[in-house]
């Protein structure tokens, strides 16, 4: 196990975290188009909200796959061929929420309109769903062969943890969308926000409860690293908790913001840390793949550092940037101060 | 077996419709970028409120094409992994670094800048505005620098060694990979073909708009300058693209010579020295027998194949496909016993070529004429519709041209994924099932129709609304959405 090697996975596993910190509002966004819009407005005030910056957000999920196929190839090859049919219907769903973004508003009537905002609606509920799954999936152990081929078919990766995982991350993406449009969006869409989150907080506290349960039983995080993962969930668990104080008692918005956001960063390091070294679990414990036998040469390892280290500054240098250019607050007909 | 052939056939078949289906986008928001910024900058330096309004018509156009190139762009990112682990698993030390570096040097760039512009108009000075069109321009043009030289290095192996413990290729020098020949045709060619195909569409779209508006019409003049910014641009690409072309074939002679030969029909060897005008002949019409390989019927202009492969009216040498043929059995054929043959599909690839370079001639043509007919003294353009018509249908051409380029580049690398390296068949994903691939294949397909569809769709409405839509729509009270968009802007 070489130092770079520790290297990337941490750094892929940062490209995941600021994936779904970033897109996890604007999947929570999309939502709100089914669960939290009343009229065109409040729609509008809602594409306003993240118009600009969905498709950057979503370049970090392009980035951790680019990562992982630079990286450690050979997990690229295993994890994308193996969950076959959950990733293509992962890629469907960011293929029609892309384009609904910009049809929606080209559409000659309202009832075409609607159709695309459905579809944006239906596509930010799949999108993070399967990717909790594949998640899950991935970490509790799949048929891999000495080969590193996976050969199982859909119904094998849907078991209640799965299940629980994909909805896990899909209301904390919801609960994180709701405190960004209250943090972004004035009149009823931040109303209705602060009322839906006094009972989605207990409703994903339970979950995570059920969640911690189901790893004990399809993982061994919690016998090989007690203590660690014990730590990690007890903070997802405060870090909710907190989120639900500050919302519901102290009506602040901007820190809720950061936790729920916090929340998904802390259970994909949930995730990695459980995995480490490994990066996929094999039922047959001889046949894990982890980050010596899957990762690329060293030189390329080596190139890809010193890129990282030019090009990332760089690069959360103009995406905050942009962030703080598309700071003000939408109302439903005006921005104010 | 047989389903092995199955989820290759598959797997090839997806790759080729979902490439396809990608680059018609591309090329288009690539070179709308270029187009776009180009008129946004006469604007800021002319101060003539037009180039606004034509900056953001054409925008939108280009936003659109933007969206439908980055989501079928995402399909690309993950099918590698998805349907060619094998392949991934061999050269993803190579393969996988370039495209990872596309996505932080260049994705990254393009969609925040894109965000920027078209969410600020009214936010920020116009000398400001204006950089983040280029940034996202310039930044989309890097990428492509990137994926070509992923695309290159499977055309041209360069700067690798292969680790024999661990079954694969991996990089040497990233300097070889970024020097490599290949590349430096193909990026070129690339993008002054995306000058074409941008420019083009907007001559041609204006010209479909010239052929509705009555006489006088105020937008006339918006769409006669608009089609003269895009020809100049468009003519720029096609004269680049000949000069990158005609290098692009020259050194296929030496670096793919069965693409080469395929190419320009030849299967028996063409040695000039023997011929009596010391000069090799070139087909304009030729078939072959798929099964045989050879030659069946061919009608040969002389001297031709001389200029193109030798740059001299007589001389050099072409090596026929049944030569080639020969001399890889040898060459590989005990490394590599599964592959049959190295043939390719000769025909696709000789119509395929001869569609792109007759289409580049033709276009330039075209556009020299174009511009002519619409130069700002005279009315001609106005009356001579018959023009306007074929100005209109040459919008579709570059994206046929385009098609057909890559054809000859990918069919013309056959049996190889990469270049004498590793076999097409041995790339595929094994743990893929044949129903899998079915499925997405026919998802794909039908999603493609329907995004293709309503690009079009959505193109020609804005079209026909024009430029100045949006201005009188905020008036109408039915429509609560530009105003709210306007009100947010400001
Ligand atoms: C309208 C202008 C043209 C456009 C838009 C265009 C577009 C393309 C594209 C997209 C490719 C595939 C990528 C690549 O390998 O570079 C290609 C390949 C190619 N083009 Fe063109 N092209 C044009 C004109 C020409 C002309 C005039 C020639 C020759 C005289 C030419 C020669 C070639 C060759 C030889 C290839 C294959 C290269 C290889 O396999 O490595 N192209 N073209």
């Amino acid at each position: 196990m070489t130092i770079l090697e520790i290297l990337w996975f941490t750094l892929i596993g940062i490209l995941w975290a600021g994936f779904f910190f970033l897109e996890g509002f604007d999947f929570g966004v999309g939502m709100q188009f089914a669960f939290n819009a009343r009229d065109q407005k409040d729609r509008e005030a809602l594409y306003q909200a993240i118009g600009p910056n969905w498709d950057a957000n979503e370049v970090w999920l392009v980035t951790a796959g680019g990562a992982t196929f630079a990286a450690f190839p050979a997990w690229y090859a295993s994890l994308f061929s193996g969950f076959y049919l959950m990733l293509f219907i992962v890629l469907l769903g960011l293929i029609y929420r892309g384009v609904s973004f910009e049809f929606r508003e080209h559409m000659p009537t309202i009832q075409g309109t609607h159709i695309w905002e459905r579809l944006i609606a239906l596509t930010s509920f799949l999108v993070p769903f399967f990717l909790g799954m594949i998640f899950t999936a991935m970490v509790s152990g799949t048929p891999i062969d000495a080969h590193g081929n996976l050969s199982a078919g859909f119904f094998d990766y849907v078991t209640p943890f799965t299940l629980v995982g994909g909805i896990a991350v899909t209301l904390m993406s919801y609960i994180h969308g709701l405190n960004y449009s209250r943090l972004r969006i004035d009149g009823n869409v931040r109303v209705r926000a602060s009322s839906q989150l006094k009972y989605l907080y207990p409703v994903l506290l339970a979950g995570e409860a059920l969640f911690a349960i189901l790893l004990f039983f399809y993982t061994d995080f919690l016998q090989t690293k007690t203590l660690l993962t014990l730590i990690i969930l007890v903070v997802i668990v405060l870090t909710t908790v907190i989120g639900w104080f500050l919302t519901v008692k102290k009506q602040l918005e901007a820190l809720p913001f950061v936790l729920s956001g916090l929340t998904l960063v802390e259970v994909v390091v949930l995730l990695f840390v459980g995995l480490f070294p490994r990066v996929m679990v094999a039922n047959n414990p001889l046949y894990n793949l982890d980050i010596m036998n899957t990762s690329s040469s060293p030189y390329t390892l080596k190139l890809m550092t010193i890129v990282v280290i030019t090009a990332l500054p760089v690069t959360l240098g103009y995406q905050i940037w942009s962030f703080w250019v598309f700071r003000k607050r939408i109302v439903s007909h005006k921005v104010v101060e | 077996m047989v389903t092995l052939v199955g989820i290759l056939d598959l797997a090839r078949f997806q790759f080729a419709m979902t490439t396809i289906f990608h680059f018609f986008f591309v090329p288009m928001s690539i070179g709308l970028g270029v187009v776009v910024s180009v008129m946004e900058t006469i604007y800021v330096i002319k101060k003539d409120e037009m180039y606004k309004k034509m900056a953001q018509f054409w925008g939108k156009i280009f936003i659109l094409s933007f969206a439908v190139g980055v989501v079928t762009g995402l399909i690309q990112e993950f099918q590698f992994g998805m349907n060619w682990s094998e392949y991934s698993r061999y050269v993803g030390d190579i393969f996988g670094s370039l495209l990872a570096i596309e996505a932080l040097v260049a994705f990254f760039a393009e969609s925040t800048f894109i965000g920027l512009w078209s969410f600020t108009w009214d936010r920020f000075k116009p000398g400001v505005h204006v950089l983040f069109i280029w940034i996202t321009t310039i930044g989309s043009a890097i990428s492509s620098l990137w994926i070509l030289a992923a695309n290159s290095f499977m055309q041209n192996p360069v700067g690798y060694a292969i680790d024999n413990h661990m079954g694969r290729a991996e990089l040497k020098s990233f300097g070889a990979l970024l020097s490599n020949r290949q590349l430096w045709v193909e990026f070129p060619h690339v993008v002054i073909g995306t000058f074409v195909t941008a420019g083009f569409l907007v001559a041609g779209m204006s010209a479909f708009k010239l052929l509705k508006l009555k006489k006088a019409h105020p937008e006339i003049k918006f769409f006669r300058r608009s089609m003269n910014v895009a020809l100049i641009i468009g003519l720029i690409g096609v004269a680049g693209a000949l000069v990158t072309g005609d290098q692009h074939a020259f050194d296929l002679q030496s670096m793919q010579p069965m693409k080469y030969a395929a190419m320009e029909g030849v299967d028996k060897s063409i040695t000039s020295s023997e011929r009596k005008d010391k000069a090799q002949p070139w087909s304009l019409i030729s078939v072959t027998n798929p099964d045989t390989h050879k030659v069946i019927a061919h009608i040969e202009i002389p001297y031709v194949l001389s200029i193109l492969g030798n740059h001299s009216l007589t001389g050099g040498n072409t090596v026929g496909t049944t030569e080639l043929e020969k001399e890889f059995q040898q060459k590989y054929g005990k490394t590599h016993s599964d592959i049959k043959d190295y043939y390719v599909p000769e025909n696709t690839l000789f119509y395929s070529f001869r569609v792109m370079a007759m289409g580049a001639g033709g276009l330039l043509m075209l556009g020299v004429v174009a511009l002519w007919m619409n130069r700002r003294k005279s009315k001609l353009i106005l009356t001579q519709r018959w023009f306007l018509w074929i100005l209109g249908v040459a919008t579709f051409v570059p994206f046929i041209i385009n098609t057909a380029g890559w054809l000859v580049t990918e069919l013309g690398r056959y049996p190889w994924v990469v270049y004498g390296l590793m076999p097409i068949s041995s790339a595929v994903s094994p743990n893929v099932s044949a129903m899998s691939l079915l499925i997405s294949n026919i998802v794909y397909f039908l999603t493609f129709a329907t995004l293709g569809g309503v690009m079009v769709w959505i193109s020609r409405r804005a079209l026909h609304a024009g430029p100045y839509a949006e201005e009188e729509e905020v008036e109408s009270p039915s429509d609560p959405y530009d105003h709210l968009a306007k009100g947010v802007e400001a």
